[in-house]
């Protein structure tokens, strides 16, 4: 950073000091790579900490899929890079891999990375309200990666009791066999939690108060509404969850009766605290994925989006309604048939507002002049991929076909198809979307071509095989098929073999992905502020945006974020800032 | 700032005056959570002891709850929300007597916290512990989460009165200390018809 723009970016703080309330910072007038690059309270600087420590975490959720997936296809094998999978690994890795990818990739990345990096600059401010909130939300979090990756290798290993824990194995050392491993992990993710509930009160409370002059509530982009909506889920979802997870700490440490039968117990009550955060925790990353998919579908359609504040509306009922569909995880479990039947009609009825963004997106691509570049694919795919996550969800929401397909690959590939858009079709197309502005630089169009293709392909030849297994009652939980033989008939395994080849294929791709993202960051073709023409406040920000982000001065917004093509004007597109 | 003059200025922000100030939105926030919080423990304990076996509940052995006995309890804590309410009113007219109204709101809340554990030691005595029985795994899970929240928010509210007597009041502590004790105080009635009765 030149002499400058470290003037300038201690001017911008001296006159602003009022935006931050009582945690303004203190500024250095030199800053040394650790107070700059890991000490930060830059919004932006924490936004890259929480992507790239959500990028290695994925790599460790890939691993772990790649170690359990081979042993599926090849039971028995020594696997490549992992050696021999007994029983015990078998079930520490899905667990990792579970509770990795939903805790450490999915959500650090879309609501934490994306939220601290994109809303100060969408919503034309120059940091959060609670800066230092900010940097102790991250240093928590990492505290919490480093819990969890200790966890693997405690005596007795990482726990093996899957991501929603359910006692009474979880909660009894004798059960489980991770006497330190399940309270490690338990730990982790109570840590992970306190984490993103500071980050969550920073959001909210930012952009309620740290809005550019001139930006009403409908001028807001909409990948900032989901974020906040995701937000505010979040906080009135994860109360009950500590709450269990205390008890399940207790259970497991202290001996207490919350959830052990012995003792007059009930395990189904963990289920039910569990699931009361865990679905709405599943549109707690769905709609930052539909909000950045608006984004990009209505830049590269050179269109307004068609119908703003019902996906405004649809977004806030998803979330309302998100709360009453947890016990569609129970129908067999033992719960009121009666009960069952009101659960299933609130899970129907969940899909029609996805439904209704869906539509709205497709309508929004109708009739603009569409430009396939690498974003723009991904969010195509998304819509795509989406859609049949979303459909398969109808058979298992209906609680007489649920009895039929639960815990089979059926359900498996479902919320595959679910998460695998919105945790990483979604987050591609945020990051080749965002990273001119992240790095100033353009990453490489055909490579990201070819990471597209390789990507897409080979997760419909993982997942479809598994729906198919699914239907003929292929149950997820079985470590070793050679002791199964009704479900190794002619065909099933083969099934297997070709999922497990697609994974290969497909965590071979992201090869590409990640030698295309470090070498862009160095060598790509510099990118100018605006490169995608695109209306939003962060493309008035240099690329990348220095500290206090907006150095000409803070902008005025004078209308909304999505006026493409307007007919008055003769370029297509009318940045919310220009007059 | 001593470089900030050979800067040119930018052009000053308008600004936005926020409807509810970040510090009181932020706090509230956090409020939500702890509601949702207790409100999960708590319906935890109605769903266990609803269906808990005939017969099971409380299990045989165990001791009942001192419900009237915490009555006492129950009326110091409202009694020093109340108060609490009235330092505000005599701080926010800069009356000189407002910190020992304060003062005495704390050790009203005190008394409240002292009296609990009284109780606790003859739950205890009497083998209501916390691994005896889901209801006393719950007892002390619950009232002991508002005993937490309750010492936290006597701290603050101490440390506040400790500046308001030396008359350097951070302005957002007093604020902050009081939010948290009224929702100390408010919780209570609510735990304590869910949970002794």
């Amino acid at each position: 950073m030149s002499s400058t723009a470290t003037a300038t970016k201690h001017e911008d703080h001296g006159h602003d000091s009022h935006g931050h309330g009582p945690d303004a910072h203190a500024h250095h007038p030199e800053q040394n790579f650790f107070m700059k690059y890991l000490w930060s309270t830059d919004h932006k600087i924490i936004g890259m900490q929480y992507l790239f420590t959500g990028m290695f975490m994925a790599l460790i959720g890939g691993f772990t899929v790649y170690a359990f997936r081979m042993q599926q296809a090849f039971p028995g094998m020594s696997i490549p890079g992992y050696g021999r999978v007994t029983a015990t690994d078998y079930n520490a890795l899905v667990t990792t891999h579970g509770s990795v990818m939903i805790f450490w990739v999915a959500m650090p990345v879309l609501i934490a990375a994306l939220g601290n990096y994109l809303i100060p600059l969408m919503i034309g401010c120059d940091d959060m309200v609670f800066p230092r909130l900010n940097r102790l939300s991250y240093q928590i979090f990492l505290v919490s990666v480093i819990v969890l990756i200790a966890s693997f290798f405690v005596e007795g290993g990482a726990f093996g009791g899957a991501w929603t824990s359910y006692p009474p194995l979880s909660a009894k050392a004798q059960y489980n066999l991770t006497p330190l491993g399940a309270p490690m992990w338990l730990f982790a993710v109570a840590l992970e939690f306190a984490a993103f509930l500071m980050g969550g009160i920073n959001f909210v409370t930012t952009v309620m108060n740290s809005r550019a002059p001139g930006m009403k509530m409908f001028d807001v982009p909409i990948v900032v509404w989901s974020i906040i909506i995701a937000s505010i889920l979040f906080m009135a979802s994860v109360g009950p969850l500590i709450a269990g997870a205390v008890m399940m700490l207790f259970d497991q440490t202290l001996g207490t009766a919350f959830f052990d039968p012995n003792k007059g117990g009930d395990p189904v009550l963990w289920q039910h605290l569990f699931w009361f955060f865990g679905h709405p925790e599943v549109y707690v990353v769905m709609l930052p994925a539909m909000g950045i998919v608006a984004e990009v579908i209505a830049t590269f359609s050179r269109k307004k989006l068609f119908a703003y504040k019902t996906v405004l509306y649809t977004m806030i009922g998803t979330g309302a309604l998100s709360f009453f569909v947890w016990a569609h995880h129970q129908f067999i479990a033992g719960i009121d048939p009666r009960m069952a039947n009101i659960f299933s009609v609130t899970t129907l009825l969940i899909s029609i507002p996805v439904a209704e963004m869906l539509f709205v997106y497709i309508a929004t691509l109708y009739g603009g002049s569409i430009r396939l570049t690498t974003p723009m694919l991904w969010a195509l795919a998304f819509i795509g991929e989406f859609l049949l996550g979303g459909v398969t969800g109808i058979f298992l929401g209906s609680s007489g076909a649920d009895i039929y397909f639960h815990d089979t690959y059926f359900v498996l590939a479902h919320f595959h198809y679910t998460f695998f858009p919105i945790a990483f079709i979604a987050v591609f197309a945020a990051m080749t979307y965002w990273f001119p502005k992240m790095f100033g630089r353009y990453m490489n169009e055909a490579w990201g071509k070819v990471h597209f293709w390789g990507t897409i392909v080979s997760f419909n030849f993982i997942f479809i095989p598994l729906f198919l297994l699914g239907a003929r009652g292929d149950h997820r939980r079985i470590f070793d098929y050679t002791h199964f033989p009704d479900l190794m008939k002619p065909g099933m395994q083969d099934l297997r073999i070709l999922a497990t080849l697609s994974l290969v294929v497909l965590l071979s791709f992201q090869v590409i992905f990640l030698v295309n993202f470090f070498l862009s960051m160095v060598k790509g073709e510099k990118a100018p502020a605006n490169p995608w023409k695109s209306n939003t406040l962060e493309w008035v920000a240099p690329s990348p945006p220095p500290h206090g982000n907006f150095p000409e001065g803070l902008p005025t917004v004078h209308r909304g974020p999505y006026e493409y093509s307007h007919p008055d004007r003769q370029d297509d597109y009318w940045p919310q800032n220009a007059s | 700032m001593a470089e900030g003059a050979t800067v040119t200025r930018l052009p000053e922000r308008t600004k936005r005056p926020p409807v509810i100030s970040s510090a009181v939105l932020g706090t509230l926030f956090f409020i939500v959570a702890e509601v949702m919080f207790f409100s999960g423990a708590i319906s935890a304990f109605t769903i266990s002891r609803s269906g808990a076996l005939p017969g099971t509940w409380p299990m045989p052995g165990q001791p009942r709850l001192p419900a009237e006995a915490t009555m006492l309890n129950t009326a110091l804590l409202l009694l020093s929300g109340i108060v609490l309410v009235v330092a505000h009113r005599l701080y926010r007219k800069q009356n000189p007597i407002a910190h020992w109204v304060t003062l005495c709101a704390w050790a009203l809340g005190a008394g409240f916290v002292g009296l609990q554990g009284v109780e606790w030691a003859g739950l205890l005595s009497q083998g209501l512990t916390l691994t005896s029985s889901p209801l006393g795994s719950f007892f002390y899970l619950i009232v002991g989460s508002h005993a937490v929240h309750a010492v936290v928010a006597l701290i603050a509210l101490g440390v506040a009165w400790l500046q308001m007597a030396r008359n350097k009041l951070a302005p957002g502590l007093f604020f902050g200390a009081q939010t948290f004790w009224y929702f100390v105080v408010l919780l209570w009635p609510i735990i304590y018809l869910r949970v002794y009765f």
